[in-house]
């Protein structure tokens, strides 16, 4: 006994010092996750926005975007992100209540599930690509929001159908035996049970996806153009946001107003993340209370 | 309760009997039920009758089939890929695994309580309607009537009458489980299944849930899964004794607990095992 808890004392002093480098290990390394994250969101916010102003927000651009301000650049952006999101979110909710619950693992589910992962994994400019090929030029919709939201749309599917399936499979099995005990269908505890119990992890889902279409550059600049006009209907050419302040640095047009651009992009990103925070926060709140 | 017991005890003769034909007061027949997990066998060539407007308690240590009995009969064991039958259930006279059977309206026919009380997110008015909602009944005045009857039957109108929109989940463990039971009478069920209804309640939810089964057994048929050979001896009516898939005996509780015939079913009311 007594040896034994000397020879267990210089042992535990050097488990504990092991113990206090990883601390310091780990912390530093969330350290500099939140300095890398600070910097690149301090810079462009402190390059970028004191070229906001309402002029900038509201106007039109001239000579290219080196002078005037953005206007179309947003009505695009948000019109491409908003029926992405219609064409998207029924599609991908559709697929999850479907991978969870109307079909039994098996090879269907298999390649249904495979596919929407193999999505995930393809780069973007070649959804720009086919975007390109198959609906700007096959199906002759030319550049236009159109294009660019069906574009966009493929490329959400795979965070919405994951995230979807996810909140779909959380809901507890006992809902679905009583639902079905009190002679309720299939489609009746998916509509009035499942649906909304995993609601907020859909949402979440969606705008996630919603928040990559926001800044997606290289697929959009296939499919929806980069027209500085303002679009007057879903066959119209839109520049969004990210493909106008890419134009202006790589043409070399005026890094101030793609400072500014990219500090509107950052702030949009920042308000539907923090939008969908809290959303799903409410929403949450109010389950459990229920 | 003991006042009652005789009259009980005169009817099971007729209620439980493993041979003879199917008359029509019989509301359910299983006929040479085999039931299997996969390769496992969970019940053995069942062959037990309950007659219509009584108490059957099957009761059985753990694994004994008595849950899959239940589960095969409404058939939400459709849902498990492995589970499959042989043999003849019959509830009316008419295989409930008939291609002809409705399972939604079979399910609520035969209404089943489960073993924990859960609750559905909802208020207590919709839990009480949601069966019924299901079902296509669409208008208040209606809904409200049957939410009324079905929370009155279950013995708890009177305690939440004035909070039927607040959250079922802030309800008792009890009061959760006697809406459990009012969600299934709602539907308006012939048969009612409970599968080890007070698993999870202190001992004075667990006798009112009794003595409401006891009252409810004149207008239902009621089938009580249980592994306490104690409650089934208090809910009196008729008892059969599932022990490892096999229906050892079937008897009027009184009968069984005072002059048990087999071996097994001794030592299993007498706590020797179990």
């Amino acid at each position: 006994m007594g040896s034994d808890r000397v020879s267990s004392v210089p042992k535990r002093d050097r488990s504990r010092r092991e113990g206090r480098a990883m601390v310091s290990a780990v912390t530093l390394a969330a350290l500099v996750t939140v300095v890398i994250l600070a910097l690149v969101v301090g810079y462009i916010l402190v390059k970028g926005v004191p070229v906001i102003t309402p002029a900038f927000l509201l106007e039109s651009p001239e000579k290219m975007g080196r002078e005037g301000g953005i206007f179309p650049s947003i009505v695009g952006t948000l019109a491409l992100t908003a029926f992405s999101m219609l064409i998207a979110a029924p599609l991908g909710i559709g697929t999850a209540v479907f991978l969870a619950e109307y079909t039994r693992e098996g090879r269907f589910s298999r390649i249904v599930r495979f596919g929407t992962e193999s999505l995930a994994g393809i780069p973007s400019i070649i959804f720009g690509l086919f975007g390109f090929l198959f609906f700007v030029i096959q199906l002759g919709m030319g550049w236009s929001i159109l294009s660019g939201s069906l574009t966009l749309a493929a490329m959400m599917l795979p965070t919405i159908v994951r995230t979807s399936e996810e909140a779909i499979r959380a809901v507890p099995d006992p809902y679905r035996e009583i639902s079905f005990a009190l002679g309720g269908s299939r489609w009746q505890t998916v509509t009035s049970l499942i649906l909304p119990n995993a609601a907020p992890g859909i949402l979440t889902g969606v705008i996630l996806a919603a928040g990559r279409a926001i800044g997606e550059t290289a697929a959009v600049i296939f499919t929806a153009g980069s027209s500085l006009r303002l679009p007057r209907s879903l066959m119209d050419p839109v520049r969004t946001l990210p493909v106008h302040f890419f134009l202006l640095a790589r043409e070399g047009i005026s890094m101030k107003n793609a400072y500014g651009t990219a500090a509107v992009l950052l702030i949009a990103v920042l308000l539907v993340n923090s939008g969908a925070y809290f959303m799903m926060n409410r929403l949450s709140a109010r389950r459990s209370r229920s | 309760m003991s006042a009652g017991s005789g009259e009980h005890a005169a009817g099971a003769e007729r209620a439980v009997s493993p041979e003879g034909a199917a008359s029509p007061e019989h509301k359910v027949v299983a006929q040479g039920l085999s039931c299997y997990y996969g390769d496992l066998c969970a019940l053995k060539s069942l062959d037990l009758k309950v007659r219509k407007d009584s108490l059957l308690t099957i009761m059985g240590p753990t694994a004994s089939g008595k849950t899959t009995f239940l589960r095969t009969l409404n058939r939400l064991n459709d849902r498990l890929a492995s589970a499959r039958h042989s043999g003849g259930l019959l509830l009316d006279g008419i295989d409930v695994y008939d291609p002809r059977v409705d399972v939604a309206e079979l399910r609520r026919r035969a209404g089943m309580v489960f073993a924990l009380p859960t609750p559905l997110p909802l208020s207590i008015y919709e839990n009480a309607a949601y069966g019924p909602r299901k079902k296509g009944i669409r208008l208040k005045a209606r809904l409200d009537e049957i939410v009324e009857r079905a929370l009155t039957d279950a013995a708890m109108f009177d305690e939440v009458k004035d909070r039927l929109a607040s959250p079922a989940q802030k309800l008792s463990g009890g009061q959760q489980q006697r809406l459990a039971l009012a969600r299934v009478l709602a539907v308006d069920p012939e048969v009612i299944l409970l599968d080890e209804p007070t698993s999870g309640l202190d001992p004075l939810s667990t006798l009112r849930i009794e003595e409401l089964l006891r009252r409810l057994q004149e207008t239902y048929t009621i089938i009580l899964v249980t592994h306490n050979p104690v409650q089934a001896a208090r809910v009196q009516g008729e008892v059969a004794f599932f022990y490892l898939g096999e229906l050892v005996e079937t008897g009027a509780a009184s009968e069984m607990f005072t002059r048990p015939k087999d071996k097994r079913t001794e030592d299993y009311i007498t706590g020797k095992f179990g």
